[in-house]
């Protein structure tokens, strides 16, 4: 629930010679209650760190998959303080670290200092927001530093390496790399070696830096990254949230079953 | 917060963007920081390019039509009493509204950035139309956005821009207007900005983009300081411009030469929809709380949980929760002055307007803008000048507004 508890849930991964696997999920996709047991079964199925989206309407980062998961949520009413119970419950039983992935728009109505109380008293442990980037980001990352949440900067195939390394120099422990150029959940348009030539890279200028990988990773392409320091499979999940409803069948298990396959597939 | 003479009102931001330290900027995913900044470089350079600047008049003189009239509105002013009511006929320039200045330097960059693929935003159709205009002028590769809803209601736009060549793209997510089309069209050059190039529609959206822009549409102010000093042989004592406000280009523009003018008042109209609804397109003028929209720091109508509220507005082309950082920036530095005119005020003004001049019809964008001076003019004396920028033609609302009246065409 801290940056340490966080940075050491790459370290348990690692000390089992794969990378860290995260899961992205809309929370209260599709309400409240399944949200939680969505949670729980990726949990059970062995996920590393929770990335639980506190969705925005008018994003400009999210593909179909995603934006259908966000429409869902804020149509059955969820607002920002049922993200947080949500957590909160979940993490009474679950030491699985969250993290939340927002826009800045929705901290900005909650109110930042607000915002931050809320993430400790549920026990969220980090932050990622798409559109407040370095360095405008960088007082708000330094309220999160304060309280121990760590401020995931952003890293695309694009950041230049002078910017790359003045982001990484002020970044906090953990970094998130955008593996293309794309909104979430479009295919993958770069090879995974060239992400990982450019994650090296980052791990070169900083190496006690985690540096999560995303966008475009499935069942299919998840192994080629089990050397890296971790990565996160979200748009599927969401697709799996959106055909399990419309077949009335249980998310939770569906989503849960993802997972565990895919945790198997980067621990082979 | 303070406004700066002698600088052009699109520098007057910092080094982050901010308009008064906070209006404006990039908030944007760190996907769009290359491309921004790569846009950013470009623009800053041919501004100062001799030769972008005569080919920009060229087309804007030629394909544009530059100048548009400026024209006493003899008949108005009889009927009013009071100020003198003038206006400039912006609905004269090709395709019927201002947009066309900015679509046409959008595409002249898009060449000039090597790139032979342009997208867009559009709400009620007119900056679609314009882009997609120019673009076959320009042999780009276009995609239009818009909203399924407008789509629909638009559809001879809709029609407008595929004979032109466009790829028209209809948004299916949230309300299915123009502010879901602008999200998309961000995320669509998200994706493909390494080989296309994006034009917002409106004084919107990251800094950038609110500079072009307002540096395009400011061509309607710079012909007409000629004209009025053609008219009057010098800058009238007491001067109004009055200008209708949804993201704000048209009024940018008609403004843009004036900021420095004292003497010169500026109003701004939002919409402020129905008559007894609550839902409206005036944030300016209802106070709606600062957000974050389509990058930029704003004004914008939203519920307390920083969700975009649903907005309503007769005026397509006003029916945007937000407003250009330009105009929250006036507001705060109490230069311009902004109030809103209800869709009921907006039809009347169209009635007046059209029965007294014949040759101005507003379309129901500038309507608004009519509505104040209306309101206004009979309480002034024939010393004060008023001029309305009539920034769109009535044709494309003809049915909407015989609708509204009892008639079936």
């Amino acid at each position: 629930m801290t940056s340490s508890t966080l940075i050491k849930s790459f370290e348990r991964a690692k000390e089992n010679n794969r990378a860290a696997l995260l899961t992205y999920t809309v929370g209260g996709d599709p309400d409240k209650k399944t949200s939680l047991d969505i949670f729980r079964s990726i949990a059970d199925a062995g996920v590393d760190i929770i990335e639980c989206g506190l969705g925005h309407g008018a994003n400009i980062g999210d593909g179909g998959a995603i934006q259908d998961s966000t429409y869902r949520a804020l149509s059955n009413g969820i607002k920002t303080n049922d993200i947080f119970e949500i957590i909160e419950e979940f993490k009474k039983d679950y030491e699985t670290e969250v993290i939340i992935m927002t826009y800045q728009n929705k901290i900005m109505a909650y109110g930042e200092d607000e915002f931050l109380k809320r993430c400790i008293s549920s026990k969220v442990s980090g932050i990622i927001c798409v559109d407040w980037p370095w360095p405008l980001n960088l007082d708000f990352a330094k309220k999160c530093k304060e309280n121990s949440i760590v401020f995931i900067q952003l890293l695309c195939p694009t950041t230049n390496e002078d910017r790359l390394k003045s982001i990484l120099n002020d970044a906090h422990e953990v970094v998130y790399y955008i593996s293309m150029l794309s909104t979430t959940g479009q295919k993958l348009k770069v090879s995974s070696d060239e992400i990982k030539k450019r994650f090296s890279l980052i791990k070169k200028i900083s190496p006690d830096k985690k540096c999560i990988i995303g966008f475009g990773i499935t069942a299919d392409t998840i192994y080629d990254f089990k050397d890296t320091d971790a990565c996160v499979v979200g748009s599927a999940l969401c697709r799996e949230i959106t055909r399990s409803i419309d077949k009335e069948l249980n998310p939770a298990t569906n989503v849960g079953n993802m997972v565990s396959d895919l945790k198997q597939k980067l621990s082979s | 917060m303070k406004l700066e003479k002698g600088i052009p009102l699109i520098d007057q931001h910092d080094e982050n963007g901010y308009w008064g330290g906070k209006f404006g900027g990039n908030q944007i995913a760190e996907s769009l920081n290359y491309p921004i900044e790569e846009l950013t470089r470009k623009f800053e350079k041919l501004r100062n390019d001799e030769t972008f600047i005569a080919e920009r008049d060229y087309y804007f003189k030629n394909f544009v039509g530059a100048p548009t009239p400026f024209i006493k509105l003899e008949n108005l002013t009889k009927h009013l009493g009071g100020a003198q009511i003038y206006c400039k006929l912006v609905s004269k320039a090709t395709g019927g509204a201002h947009k066309a200045y900015n679509a046409v330097v959008h595409s002249l960059i898009c060449k000039r950035l090597g790139k032979t693929y342009i997208g867009g935003d559009t709400g009620a159709g007119y900056a679609g139309k314009m882009l997609s205009m120019a673009a076959a002028k320009f042999n780009l590769k276009c995609k239009i956005f818009m909203g399924a809803k407008d789509v629909e209601r638009q559809s001879i736009n809709v029609f407008s821009m595929r004979s032109y060549g466009a790829e028209v793209v209809p948004v299916n997510s949230g309300s299915q207007t123009l502010v879901d089309a602008v999200s998309e069209c961000m995320r669509w050059w998200t994706s493909e900005n390494e080989e296309a190039h994006m034009c917002v529609g409106s004084t919107v959206g990251p800094t950038i983009f609110v500079k072009i822009c307002a540096w395009s549409t400011a061509q309607i102010s710079r012909e007409m300081k000629k004209q009025v000093m053609d008219e009057f042989g010098e800058v009238p004592k007491d001067m109004k411009l009055i200008n209708c406000v949804g993201g704000g280009s048209s009024a940018a523009g008609f403004w843009n030469e004036w900021i420095d003018y004292d003497n010169v008042e500026l109003i701004g109209v939002e919409a402020g929809g129905p008559e007894g609804s609550s839902k409206h397109a005036a944030p300016l003028t209802n106070d709606s709380p600062i957000g974050v929209l389509h990058g930029a720091t704003q004004y914008v109508i939203q519920d307390d949980q920083g969700e975009i509220e649903e907005t309503d507005s007769i005026s397509a082309g006003l029916d945007y929760p937000g407003v250009s950082p330009l105009h929250c920036f006036l507001k705060e530095t109490g230069r311009a002055r902004y109030t809103s005119a209800s869709d009921e005020e907006a039809i009347e003004a169209f009635q007046l307007v059209s029965k007294n001049e014949g040759f101005v019809s507003p379309s129901l964008e500038p309507s608004h803008a009519f509505a104040e001076a209306i309101k206004i003019a009979p309480k002034l004396s024939k010393d004060t000048i008023i001029v309305v920028d009539s920034c769109g033609d009535s044709a494309k609302d003809s049915k909407i507004i015989a609708e509204r009246l009892g008639y079936k065409i």
